[in-house]
């Protein structure tokens, strides 16, 4: 046997798996496992307790309620990916989705393991930094919201105290017809993105961007929201030339460097994947404008299938 | 002395209720405990696609799941995939008529892979079909006759019909 050795509890409610984080040393929630379980066959970590959480029913749904897309944190990565919830509130999401690792380990992995994971690569992170994701944590002393942006203290590393776990996230919906593009390149699919780029657009009949999010994943330890690209689109209109201008200072990202890829390639990565996924939301949200929305919906969710 | 669970599994049908140590993998289990060594343990950290099982129907990998989770859930192995003991499932037989197979061993990943996804895309391009088993390593074959094998067995069972040799190129 692989594994080492632990002493197993599966609690059904949140309230019990608070009480046991409270009360177990050296413990560690079991979500999807998708990376845990990996990380005990190898004996990276020897936990005394594995708090499972796929007996916490309660912890898996996904609706939309006062604009917001709400998802629960053991809903499985699959259960997002084919939702037609998701697809329509949310298509940068559902978009970021199939690169998610393969379809096996989505089938398992879940919403709130992926981010309290908080892999710098990992598409999800991504899209919660772009979409300005609010997290709910729930405790001993009972729940409390962090907006995303507060979320990762961090190099994997959520700001979740060890008697709290992630309970939920809700996702804010932008306006029907906004642009939206998730791009990344990995050496395999399936593969951890080196550098990801999740880009969302708004824009006004006359194409005048009155909203905008840019985040970057795998690029920092910690997902990058490009604040200042942001800015400089809000009111403009957006071109091939614009943004290959306002892309460029990708090349300042202070970029992580590993045995794969080192920071410089990063920091290229970011400049071009950045341009691509605006210059792909704009030209969808371009697209949306000049569709009716009912064969909009017809025409996204082919898309997205296809 | 590591800590025991008692579960209730179906395995390919069969129901069984056995005591295990809690840290006990499902690929362990199933190999192991019930002797069904079709499910391959490749590289035991989620990677190579060997140990792929169905678990409610669902593709799983079986080395990252423990057997106590599989507790009241219904697993599918490779060898709980064709009709009959001496009749192999269309995906098998198309398998054998594609060469998909070499030295076998990460054969029964991509058959359990590919029954969950044929089963959602009964229709698929190649492309999809490559996409699909991308978490499934294999070493000899290069993928190609998999990959037909795949479109033939998915031709073959939208024809509704498991036959050898009747599927046109």
């Amino acid at each position: 046997m692989k594994p080492p050795r632990f002493g197993y509890h599966d609690p059904e409610t949140v309230g019990e798996v608070v009480q046991l984080l409270g009360t177990l040393e050296n413990n560690k929630l079991l979500a999807g496992g998708q990376s845990l379980m990996a990380m005990l066959n190898m004996r990276y970590l020897l936990p005394d307790h594995l708090i499972d959480l796929n007996r916490v029913t309660a912890l898996d749904y996904l609706r939309e309620s006062g604009g917001t897309l709400q998802i629960g944190a053991m809903t499985r990565q699959s259960d997002m990916e084919f939702s037609a919830l998701v697809r329509k509130n949310c298509p940068l999401m559902d978009e970021a989705l199939p690169h998610i690792g393969h379809r096996q380990t989505r089938n398992r992995g879940t919403l709130g393991g992926s981010l309290c994971q908080l892999d710098p690569s990992a598409e999800l992170v991504t899209v919660a930094a772009a979409l300005d994701a609010n997290v709910t944590i729930c405790g001993p002393q009972g729940e409390r919201n962090v907006a995303f942006v507060d979320f990762p203290l961090g190099y994997m590393t959520p700001a979740v105290e060890p008697d709290e776990l992630l309970t939920g996230v809700q996702f804010p919906i932008w306006k029907a017809g906004h642009g939206y593009a998730f791009v990344e390149f990995a050496r395999r699919h399936g593969d951890y993105a080196v550098v990801s780029a999740a880009a969302l657009l708004e824009e006004n009949a006359e194409g005048k961007v009155t909203r905008v999010a840019l985040a970057l994943g795998g690029a920092t330890a910690v997902p990058l929201r490009m604040t200042a690209i942001e800015q400089a689109l809000l009111g403009n209109t957006v071109s091939e030339s614009l943004l290959r201008e306002l892309c460029e200072t990708c090349r300042e990202i202070d970029a992580m460097a590993d045995v794969h890829s080192p920071a410089s390639y990063r920091r290229q990565l970011a400049t071009s994947l950045s341009r691509r996924a605006l210059l792909l939301a704009h030209e969808r949200a371009v697209a949306a404008r000049r569709t009716p929305p009912l064969a909009r919906d017809g025409n996204q969710s082919g898309e997205n299938r296809s | 002395m590591s800590e025991h669970r008692d579960i209730d599994i179906t395995v390919n049908g069969t129901h069984h209720r056995q005591s295990v140590p809690v840290r006990m993998t499902l690929a362990d289990f199933l190999r192991g405990r019930l002797k069904l060594t079709g499910t391959h343990l490749g590289c035991e950290h989620g990677v190579c696609g060997a140990c792929t099982v169905l678990v409610n129907g669902r593709s799983a990998r079986s080395c990252l799941m423990l057997a106590v989770q599989a507790n009241g859930r219904e697993v599918t192995s490779v060898e709980g995939i064709a009709p009959t003991p001496d009749q192999l499932h269309p995906l098998q037989q198309a398998f054998i008529d594609n060469h998909g197979l070499q030295c076998g061993f990460c054969t029964p990943g991509l058959l359990t892979t590919l029954i969950e996804f044929l089963r959602d895309n009964p229709d698929p391009t190649e492309r999809e079909v490559r996409v699909a088993i991308s978490g499934n390593l294999c070493r000899c074959t290069g993928y190609e006759g998999i990959v037909a094998a795949a479109l033939d067995a998915a031709r073959r069972m939208r024809a509704g019909n498991g036959q050898t040799g009747g599927a046109s190129a």
